[in-house]
């Protein structure tokens, strides 16, 4: 497969005009700053270039590869949040007790699991053997005819909750459980361990022990004081959990057909799409920034001894 | 004379570690009476700290207790202190400074207390907070209740503690170290403090300290600590006019007198191993008065003149010295 | 239970190292371990001639697991290796000197710090191309920062102990001083970091695999054959479920050492009240 970036535009067959124009047309004959300078400018305007591969605008493609990622993620890191947060709280409170270590060999799995082999083993149980669930994609083609879904947030979850389009809705949570687990196997066993052992530091702090001097209830100690001031570094976590969650998420997509950017991001570097390429990264960069800023704010909010 | 509100009988305390068995406390007797301030004393490490965790029902998974607690002649469980604890008996820590959740505002967590055991509605909880603070002196008390801790100087954050013992009317407050952390100035304030308030209201303090000079000022009763037993129990003005044990001799030699001037005696040696504590005596090795039977036999605590016990074989039975 | 975990790691761990070091001996079949393929005995389930079957081009998989140990273990190892490598001196000079060097410094690390880990790995295998060799390039240029960072505080804590004041009183040179008392003192959490750290780059070094972008075919490497049984894994289970299963227990196995070594030497993991 060449690397010339004018081949690949032209695709099969390509013919020595072909290519010239193709040329012409990604100022590849133009010197190299003059070339950032064109990115530059496309960039101010929102304009990230066309792609190689699919001659689409790579903002378009983008855009509607991120809303498939970005679903899935926030799907993977709520059900982290909704198992790792108490599990880590009880391996914290009945310290060295069965469950605690349960959980912690748990957590230790999450984190070392190849995400790409577990999601294969879940397919095999589940799909080949089991056939409880679908195997790939987003949505079973023959729903997305017979009950198109009507995209207005690009998370299909909440488009098919909001027209009432049930069925749909119940197709689009089958096809989301499996690579929602795979994927979110690493921040659970992330979240677990931190909140662990924020927890058991917390508990140690001489504020819990004037607590329950006082005799203020258990739980209202381990939920109300000590799990708030474990938060913040649980957050930072979460934060951080993203970054390694949105790379986890471009395997998985491929393991399982996901239309997202991971599926996209693949498919450029394979086929030496540069623009795409460059677009990806950027788009993955911001919001990465973006997800940190978010995370800084939560902390602050929870910390009133950090100033912003 | 005034009744019992705390005896200890017996008590004995093992710690099980890594490093082994540490013998913290060793036949731990005394009493406090009702409306009486009872200093603890002795060097940090003795097991004055560990002594009120166990009055509080608060020691670490790994104590192993012997012997029992009596608190208003009714023996202490695990189940009962709970009960008690921020009720009856309420605590303020040595460092001030990490006793407050830093969360959470001052009026939060008094008012967090205030609920949990006095059973007081939380809006009336929040309020009252205020009326709170003003018992213990505290300037612009509306203002600092809803600050954050960190918002707080150390004063103002020993004066909340107290506040929040106060506001459990207890029949004992446990003040562990409560100045040590603090300035001496501020210690003035707090103590007089803690004065005023026990005068006004006449529950008991178990003072704990390691300063002499505030036990002069402050304590009725006072107990001193060594290596984990009680070598000594009396009256203020008997323990300093005639202390008995030598180590409370030598405490007291320790302490500068201005007046008298000269040279500071300090105790020679140092604190035994509470893994491998020595046989008889815990204070034979560093005693100029030990003989024989100090390192054999561990001195009882017997009643030498009224209301003056010592544990030393110097004053009980035969002396060979 | 934690030595029972403790002592299951280690024989993991143990048991990679010898399928590395004895891979021509221990595997049944080298010669297609290393690629020479056996149309013959294509796709064959798991059986007492093939114990993990055969994959698409007949290789004994069991085989080339045993020689993928090899490039697993080397990844693991030279990529935490080479990151201390180049991160400590780094880290140890910011931290000493401070300043403008210092700034600079952690500013370069910064950037490489803000991308999601496995990202820079993916990005710098693309554009340098496939390959073993660029693979590990790729890791360790991701991976340096952390130990940069680390290097870093170590020094900066311990340029201001004493005895470093009585060096640089004395006349001692600012290198010496760096190689002879700071150097020492910054190894420790850097190597502490590096062990729990293996685990996870076998990880990525796994994905990178997966993906194309390390190691090449026919090599026997654990995340290519899980690549490679991917188009036949849902009839031929085999072919792709082992490799990751090693994959799995080997990251697990460092990992969970790492942790239990971890949380034995902190003295803050302990329950104090109740």
């Amino acid at each position: 497969m060449p690397s010339d970036p004018a081949a690949l535009w032209v695709g099969p067959h390509p013919t020595h005009s072909s290519i010239e124009a193709a040329r012409e047309r990604l100022h590849l004959n133009e010197p190299l700053y003059t070339r950032f300078f064109y990115f530059v400018r496309d960039l101010a305007r929102g304009d990230l270039g066309v792609s190689i591969r699919t001659h689409n605008p790579v903002s378009e493609d983008i855009f509607k590869a991120f809303g498939a990622t970005f679903e899935l993620i926030v799907f993977a890191e709520i059900l982290a949040v909704i198992v790792g947060i108490p599990l880590g709280v009880y391996s914290a409170v009945k310290k060295d007790s069965f469950i605690d270590n349960a959980s912690r060999v748990l957590a230790v799995a999450g984190v070392s699991l190849p995400g790409f082999w577990m999601g294969m083993i879940l397919q095999l149980v589940f799909f080949r053997y089991l056939g409880l669930l679908p195997l790939s994609g987003r949505v079973d083609t023959l729903m997305s005819i017979t009950n198109p879904i009507a995209e207005k947030t690009g998370f299909y979850l909440i488009d098919t909750l909001i027209s009432g389009n049930f069925s749909a809705m119940w197709d689009v949570f089958k096809h989301m459980i499996l690579p929602g687990l795979t994927l979110a196997a690493y921040p659970i066993g992330l979240i677990t361990r931190q909140v662990r052992s924020m927890m058991i530091e917390v508990l140690n702090e001489n504020y819990i022990r004037t607590a329950s001097a006082y005799g203020i209830k258990k739980r209202k100690i381990y939920f109300g004081y000590a799990l708030k001031n474990s938060l913040a570094p649980a957050m930072v976590t979460l934060g951080l959990s993203f970054a390694y969650t949105l790379v986890g998420a471009f395997l998985i997509e491929l393991i399982f057909n996901w239309p997202g950017l991971g599926r996209y991001a693949a498919n450029s570097i394979l086929s030496m799409d540069y623009p795409a390429i460059v677009g990806v990264t950027l788009i993955v960069a911001v919001t990465y920034v973006v997800i940190n800023f978010i995370v800084d704010l939560i902390q602050a909010k929870i910390d009133p001894r950090i100033k912003l | 004379m005034s009744e019992e509100l705390v005896r200890f009988e017996d008590y004995s305390l093992d710690f099980m570690t890594l490093y082994g068995r540490i013998k913290a406390l060793k036949n731990v007797n005394f009493q406090i009476r009702k409306n009486e301030v009872f200093s603890l004393v002795g060097e940090t490490g003795c097991g004055k700290t560990v002594t009120s965790l166990a009055l509080l029902g608060l020691l670490p998974s790994n104590a192993r207790p012997r012997g029992k607690i009596f608190f208003e002649q009714e023996q202490l469980t695990a189940q009962n202190v709970e009960q008690k604890r921020g009720r009856d008996i309420a605590v303020v820590f040595q460092d001030p400074m990490t006793s407050l959740n830093p969360l959470y505002t001052v009026r939060q967590q008094l008012a967090d207390v205030l609920m949990a055991r006095r059973q007081v509605p939380k809006k009336e909880a929040l309020r009252s907070v205020v009326d709170i603070l003003r018992e213990v002196q505290m300037l612009d008390a509306n203002r600092v209740a809803d600050l954050y801790p960190h918002e707080l100087s150390g004063g103002m954050k020993q004066r909340v503690m107290i506040a929040m013992a106060l506001s459990c009317r207890p029949k004992l407050l446990i003040a562990d170290e409560p100045t040590t952390a603090l300035d001496v100035t501020i210690q003035k304030q707090i103590l007089w403090l803690m004065k005023s308030l026990r005068e006004k209201h006449g529950f008991s303090i178990l003072f704990i300290t390691h300063d002499m000079g505030v036990v002069a000022e402050f304590a009725h009763r006072v107990g001193v600590m060594y290596a984990g037993s009680i070598v000594e129990i009396a009256t203020k003005r008997r323990l300093f006019k005639n202390p008995l044990h030598p180590y409370t001799v030598g405490l007291l030699n320790a302490v500068p007198n201005p007046r008298v001037g000269g040279k500071l005696r300090a105790i020679p040696g140092s604190v035994p191993s509470l893994v491998n504590p020595p046989t008889g005596c815990r204070f034979n090795e560093r005693c100029e008065r030990a003989f024989r039977k100090c390192f054999k036999e561990t001195p009882p605590l017997i009643e030498v003149e009224d209301q003056h016990y010592v544990a030393c074989h110097v004053y009980g039975g035969d002396e060979n010295g | 239970m934690k030595r029972r975990l403790s002592w299951f790691s280690v024989l993991v761990i143990f048991a990679v190292v010898i399928m590395a070091l004895l891979a021509p001996i221990i595997a049944p079949y080298p010669q297609q371990a290393l690629g020479e393929p056996n149309p013959a005995e294509r796709l064959q389930p798991p059986s007492w001639k093939h114990i993990m079957g055969t994959d698409h081009m007949g290789r004994d998989i069991f085989s080339r697991i045993i020689y993928g140990s090899r490039t697993s273990l080397i990844v693991g190892i030279s990529v935490t290796f080479l990151a201390a490598l180049i991160g400590l001196p780094v880290g140890i000079v910011a931290g000493y000197y401070g300043g403008f060097v210092d700034t600079i410094l952690m500013r370069v690390t910064d950037i490489f710090l803000a991308f999601p880990p496995l990202l820079l790995a993916l990005l710098i295998s693309s554009t340098m191309g496939k390959g073993f060799g660029n693979a590990i390039i790729a890791l360790v240029i991701s991976w340096w920062p952390w130990y940069a960072r680390l290097a870093r505080s170590q020094a900066v804590s311990t340029k201001n102990l004493a005895f470093v004041e009585a060096a640089r009183s004395s006349g001692v040179s600012n290198v010496m001083i760096m190689l002879r008392h700071i150097f020492p003192s910054s190894i420790p959490p850097v190597v502490v970091q590096g062990t729990m750290d293996m685990g996870t780059a076998i990880l990525e070094a796994a994905a990178l695999s997966f993906l194309g972008l390390g190691i090449q075919p026919p090599a026997p490497d654990w995340g290519l054959m899980v690549s490679e049984g991917k188009n036949y894994f849902l009839n031929y289970w085999w072919i792709p479920t082992f490799p990751g299963l090693f994959i799995f227990l080997l990251v697990m196995s460092f990992n969970l050492l790492g942790d239990l070594v971890r949380e034995s030497v902190d003295p803050r993991l302990r329950r104090r009240f109740f």
